[in-house]
């Protein structure tokens, strides 16, 4: 295994001489995306026109199928066939795994009469049409027997329990600091259930060569959606190939296999004939997964000057009664500020809800969302400034650990944020500036998100006529990893873009973990870089072996890569040549990267500060954002475009969480009231207002070989506490209850006598 | 039953099931995948096309409504090798990241200059007799029937501005 | 959606007695809403009557007002200079509505014919009395109130109607001009089109089967400023949770009843000298209290007075 002091000799990613890392280039695949000409898992070419799939779905909570009657459907124009659990082909049990290799057990679809959530698969139609299909899904004839379930989040907080295998994180003597502490803040956070509303539904294309299918579907993971679905059909998973190419948007909601992956490949077996299936924007809410709701109760104690002796954060939140997944949304504040009395931990509630599972920054989105607040109702408390009082609990070592940071920028963010924000113009007192019919207020937050390196492999090969293609089994859910990617391969083996060609999106690549946990462009990177590294070596050695080259002969520790062409000081000649020549086969070899030995000895993460001005109406209670800059460090940047536009996008997601986003359940049904566009309100153009951010220079030497960290997630981290905190500092309104809609704060402004 | 409508400037005659939206005809029959079904609705933009120069949400309108029209699709604005300035100012301010809303955005967008170069009202102005001068809040206004769950509004924002700033 | 037959109307009487004879007929114009609601299978006409291209699409000078055809959209209404100088109400209440593709094929007719918004209408898994009479209000017991009536509201129904245009059209006095399957051509109040739930929120006009509108009536705009002002929850592109329009002493209320509301008393109110404040209040103590729209009576009673302080400030056509 490699130790992190591996990781700092200066390489060709970090020496960046062709400047092609950090520049700021189009996206790979821009072009085809601007001409609609990308084909998305739905849209691909297939041998023959698929015959198109569509789902019915339970329509209670809990229950059994007490009675289905398909015939309806199955006499529709056009059907070409109609599945429920009595006839369904057979699938492997749930959770079962042959190949104890596979990342993802079974997940079969229709397999028995057991509902165990609103908008489950109970039936699926073929037919040679989407309008036959969708028309033939509506026939079919259900009766359940309901039962009672857990449905509702809050009514059931007495049931939570702590999640399997965990333990509270208790350091010092919280209870007894608490008690002591002279000023404290005892509050708890409440956020909702949120949805990915990814632009592009889930969707797969299927169809079978003999024994093997290929699949094109919407996923983030590649190797995951291949072994969910040789496992589910019980094939080994070297008869599936699985490609998404291109990814209309996953942010963790397509980190997994859905019904359509598994309907489809069965529907393409049936009927001998390509088969497609979309889910309905309407079925994206209930059947896949959603954010949790969290409740998260924060107690902080600290000293006159502003100390914090006592904290705790303890977030309660739920999950499918048969799918645990917790939301650890009291993790960050682990490595966040010093504090010598700690207790931090969570509870979970089995639900017979849909699946709770990963959205963007998981834990530390909803989590950030009750400590930077509680931090700003504590400031004001002690009469400190908000930034002040966390500068002030600055740790020196990571302050649950006790291990050094690898570095921590945190204070030089929410400082140099400050100033180009003009946070000096902010009154300490809240409602104090009213500009016409809107009180203006402004709040900040700061943003912490953990940084992590898993195992990848990638390939790379070089053709004769110079062309540089990497492929590896990633994704590119709109992160801009092909971009990334073609910088790295082009940077590292001293060529200009347009010399590369990346290849991903396949499982017959070389694996990568795929997007998600923002861990994707450091891992897939890392793996490409050493790809690339790898074939330096072997066209070194190609080079200086050829006595036809005019490298011949020289010492290999002297060649270097730049502008095309391999040399030895003023003997050189180019890719291309020296391939054509020496192996006009072309040259391809693989590279790895895996986590070193010593990289958690240091405390690693990515840090930022929001700043944020909002208008509150103050007859309404409408918020309007008037304008939100942020400042993040996160190691090397890769692509100056591409990662402002994660970070941007994060810090949007952050306005949504504060202001509308939010799935409400009705207890008398189990299901999402709203569960369309129109009733799940994510911001659009005009809800963002003069909204920028900025890196700061920073190289994290620990991360990985090229220094750079993930920034996909960290733009949410706290955005929507900086939101909440204006609307405080606008209105005088504390609200902990999210999202902060007209309904709120109208209520809050009413009781504060507005 | 039959249809004919003018696609990217070429007649195109179909025979479907009078339930095909327009929007599926285009992808399903005409292979023309660039306009996106992203909630089949009317509520997020992506299937947005010109009809007879005018933006509508292509997945609300059948396409026997549309026997005689003139549709223009993402495919029909401009080519990788030669894009409509809308596109490229798209491309070069990186004002998307899925792609997915983007052809509903670029349609959109194109729509959008063209009802404003005519004067149309939006909600923003101070009086809806005036005028238009199209700042940031009238793009933004103008645009929000296209959502961008990536959300690169700033970005999206800055493409537009480029390109009627070079058509002022 | 289930399978129906299409035809594109020759004229507007034949597409009257189209639709008049065939019980599963119906019109349709923009599209927007109705197919919105066919797909969901809760809207399931057997044969449909385009009348989308019939001449009802042009704006003309009546009596120091202007008469509107049916078939104009929405986009294109907002943009006429004449609406623009005499009914700025309208034209913001128009643009403060769905999306500019929305509003690209949306009709006038079709604006004021839009169905409910309310969720659970819109969830067939649901209870309701309005796609399925008799089977019970589930937004009575519901979660969502923000969109309920507050006015006029039954125990069969508390969905309200979401149009912001027919909010403006009701305070401007506007008409309907309509086609009866008889060939008689009849005008309506826009006031008086919609009908309250009572027992059977299923009929949510008083058009007869087939009767088809073909104009709206806009009478001289009254004397003093016009204001439209709607709540909602982002800054565009959202159904409103509540809206009001005022033309000179005129008020009206949007997303507050099952049709759009004129608010008899605020305007009374107001010609007897009262304050804005004073005049909502006389308004909102008359909605249909519950324990959960207090917040949503105190909202409209604050957006009303607001807005009627406004329309002192703004000009007079």
């Amino acid at each position: 295994m490699s130790s992190v002091k591996d990781w700092a000799a200066p390489n060709p990613i970090t020496e960046n001489r062709g400047g092609l890392i950090g520049k700021g280039v189009d996206r790979y695949e821009g072009r085809l995306k601007v001409t609609g000409s990308a084909p998305y898992a739905y849209e691909v070419d297939a041998p023959s026109r698929p015959a198109i799939g569509y789902m019915a779905t339970a329509a209670i909570a809990k229950g059994r199928i007490a009675r289905i009657d398909t015939k309806a459907a199955e006499a529709s124009p056009g059907v070409l066939l109609v599945w429920s659990h009595l006839n369904a082909p057979a699938q492997a049990p749930r959770g079962t795994r042959a190949n104890p290799r596979s990342q993802r057990p079974s997940n079969p679809v229709l397999a028995s009469d057991r509902i165990e959530n609103f908008g489950q698969t109970v039936a699926f139609v073929v037919a040679d049409t989407f309008e036959n299909a969708r028309a033939a899904a509506n026939l079919v004839e259900i009766e359940y027997a309901a039962e009672p379930g857990v449905v509702d989040f809050v009514a059931s907080l007495d049931q939570a329990d702590q999640p399997p295998g965990e333990e509270d994180v208790h350091i010092g003597d919280f209870p007894a600091a608490y008690a002591a502490a002279p000023v404290s803040v005892d509050e708890t956070y409440e956020s909702p259930i949120q949805n990915h509303v990814q632009m592009e539904p889930c969707a797969t294309t299927a169809w079978w060569d003999g024994d093997k299918v290929t699949v094109h579907t919407s996923i983030q993971m590649v190797k995951g959606g291949q072994h969910a679905l040789a496992e589910t059909l019980a094939i080994p998973s070297a008869d599936v190939h699985l490609l998404t190419r291109y990814i209309g948007g996953g942010f963790g909601g397509k980190g997994q296999a859905y019904d359509d992956l598994i309907l489809a490949a069965l529907g393409a077996r049936a009927l001998g004939r390509p088969v497609k299936l979309a889910y309905t924007r309407q079925q994206m809410f209930h059947g896949t997964i959603h954010r949790p709701a969290v409740s998260m109760r924060v107690r902080l104690g600290a000293q006159p000057d502003g100390r914090l002796t006592a904290f705790a954060v303890e977030a309660t939140t739920h999950c499918a009664r048969n799918a645990i997944f917790t939301e650890h949304a009291a993790n960050f504040s682990r490595n966040l500020y010093a504090a010598p009395n700690r207790l931090t931990g969570h509870r979970l509630v089995k639900m017979d809800l849909p699946g709770a599972g990963p959205m963007r920054a998981p834990g530390e989105a909803p989590g950030m969302l009750s400590l930077e607040c509680a931090m700003d109702e504590l400031a004001e408390k002690l009469g400190l400034d908000p930034i002040e009082l966390r500068i002030r609990n600055e740790p020196e070592v990571d302050p649950e650990t006790g291990k050094p940071f690898s570095v921590r920028q945190l204070v030089r963010c929410m400082r140099e944020g400050a100033a180009h924000f003009g946070w000096e113009r902010r009154k300490a007192q809240p409602r104090q500036v009213r500009d016409g019919r809107w009180l203006v207020g402004m709040g900040m937050a700061a943003a912490i998100r953990g940084n992590f390196l898993l195992p990848a492999k990638a390939g790379v090969r070089i053709d004769a006529d110079g062309i540089i293609t990497l492929r590896q089994g990633m994704t590119d859910i709109g992160t801009g990893t092909y971009t990334i990617l073609a910088q790295i391969a082009a940077e590292t083996m001293g060529v200009p873009m347009e010399q590369v060609k990346v290849e991903m999106g396949d499982s017959d690549f070389p694996p990568a973990p795929g997007s998600g946990g923002q861990f994707g462009a450091a891992t897939a990177g890392s793996a490409a870089y050493d790809a690339g590294m790898n074939l330096r070596k072997a066209l070194t050695e190609l080079a200086v072996g050829d006595p036809n080259s005019p490298l011949y002969g020289g010492p290999a520790e002297y060649v270097t890569f730049e502008n095309g062409n391999i040399a030895i000081e003023n003997r050189s000649e180019t890719l291309a040549a020296l391939v054509a020549r020496a192996a006009p086969e072309g040259v391809y070899v693989e590279g790895s990267i895996s986590p070193a030995a010593d990289a958690r000895d240091y405390s690693q993460h990515t840090y930022g500060a929001h700043f944020a001005e909002v208008g509150v109406d103050v007859v309404t209670g409408e918020v309007r954002m008037r304008k939100m800059f942020g400042v993040f460090a996160a190691g090397r940047i890769l692509n100056a475009k591409t990662a402002k536009s994660q970070i941007t996008g994060g810090m949007i997601w952050g306005v949504g969480t504060a202001l509308t986003e939010s799935n409400v359940v009705d207890p008398r049904y189990g299901s999402f009231i709203n569960q369309d566009m129109a009733g799940y309100l994510v911001p659009a153009h005009a809800d963002i207002v003069d909204l920028d951010a900025v890196f700061l220079d920073e190289a994290d030497d620990k991360a990985n070989p090229m220094g750079i960290k993930g920034v996909g997630e960290l733009g949410i981290c706290g955005a929507g506490a900086a939101v909440a905190n204006a609307i405080y500092n606008a209105t005088g309104v504390r609200l902990r209850d999210y999202p902060m809609t007209p309904e709120k704060v109208l209520a809050g402004m009413l009781a504060v006598g507005l | 039953m039959k249809t004919t409508i003018t696609v990217n400037g070429q007649a195109r005659t179909l025979d479907v099931d009078s339930r095909t939206t327009l929007l599926d005809a285009l992808r399903e029959h005409l292979g023309l995948i660039g306009s996106k079904k992203g909630c089949d609705h009317g509520q997020c933009g992506a299937c947005t096309v010109l009809v007879n120069g005018a933006r509508i949400n292509s997945c609300l309108s059948l396409l026997v409504m549309h026997d005689g029209d003139q549709v223009t699709t993402i495919e029909g604005l401009g080519t990788a090798e030669n894009l409509h300035p809308v596109q490229q100012a798209f491309l070069e301010n990186d004002a998307f990241q899925c792609g997915y809303c983007t052809p509903g955005q670029i349609c959109s967008a194109v729509g959008m200059l063209q009802e404003a170069a005519d004067g149309w009202p939006s909600q923003v102005m101070e009086d809806v007799a005036a005028l238009v001068d199209l700042t940031e809040a009238e793009i933004r206004e103008r645009m929000s029937g296209n959502i961008c769950r990536c959300s690169a509004y700033p970005q999206i924002v800055a493409a537009i501005r480029s390109v009627a700033g070079d058509a002022a | 959606m289930r399978p129906f037959t299409y035809e594109r109307a020759a004229d507007a009487l034949s597409a009257v007695k189209a639709v008049a004879e065939n019980p599963g007929a119906k019109f349709l114009a923009g599209g927007t809403n109705l197919l919105d609601l066919m797909k969901l299978d809760i809207e399931r006409p057997t044969h449909l009557v385009d009348v989308g291209r019939l001449p009802f699409a042009g704006v003309e000078e009546v009596n120091g007002g202007l008469r509107v055809g049916g078939a104009m959209v929405n986009s294109k209404l907002a943009a006429h200079p004449r609406v623009r100088e005499l009914y700025p109400v309208l034209v913001r209440a128009l643009v403060s509505g769905a999306s500019g593709q929305l509003r690209n094929k949306a009709t006038t007719a079709g604006n004021l014919l839009q169905r409910t918004r309310c969720a659970y209408f819109y969830d067939t898994t649901k209870p309701c009395n309005k796609r399925q009479p008799g089977s019970g209000c589930s937004a009575l017991e519901g979660v969502h109130g923000s969109h309920d009536a507050i006015f006029g509201a039954s125990k069969a129904c508390i969905a309200s109607h979401p149009s912001d245009m027919a909010v403006a059209l009701t305070v401007l006095g506007a008409s309907v001009e309509t086609l009866t399957p008889s060939g008689a051509s009849r005008t309506l109040a826009v006031q008086d089109l919609h009908r309250l739930p009572g027992d059977t929120p299923q009929v949510e006009t008083d058009l007869a089967p087939g009767e088809l509108i073909t104009a709206v009536l806009l009478p001289p705009p009254p004397e003093g400023g016009q204001v439209y002002r709607k709540v909602r929850g982002r800054a565009s592109y959202a159904h409103g949770i509540a809206s009001v329009a005022v033309a000179g002493g005129r008020v009206a209320l949007g997303a507050v009843a099952h049709k759009p509301w004129r608010a008899a008393h605020i305007e009374d109110a107001l010609a007897a000298g009262a304050s804005a404040v004073e005049a909502a209040e006389a308004e909102l103590s008359k909605a249909d209290r519950s324990d959960r729209n207090a917040l949503k009576i105190a909202l409209v009673g604050r957006l009303a007075a607001a807005a009627i302080e406004e329309s002192k400030t703004r000009r007079t056509a």
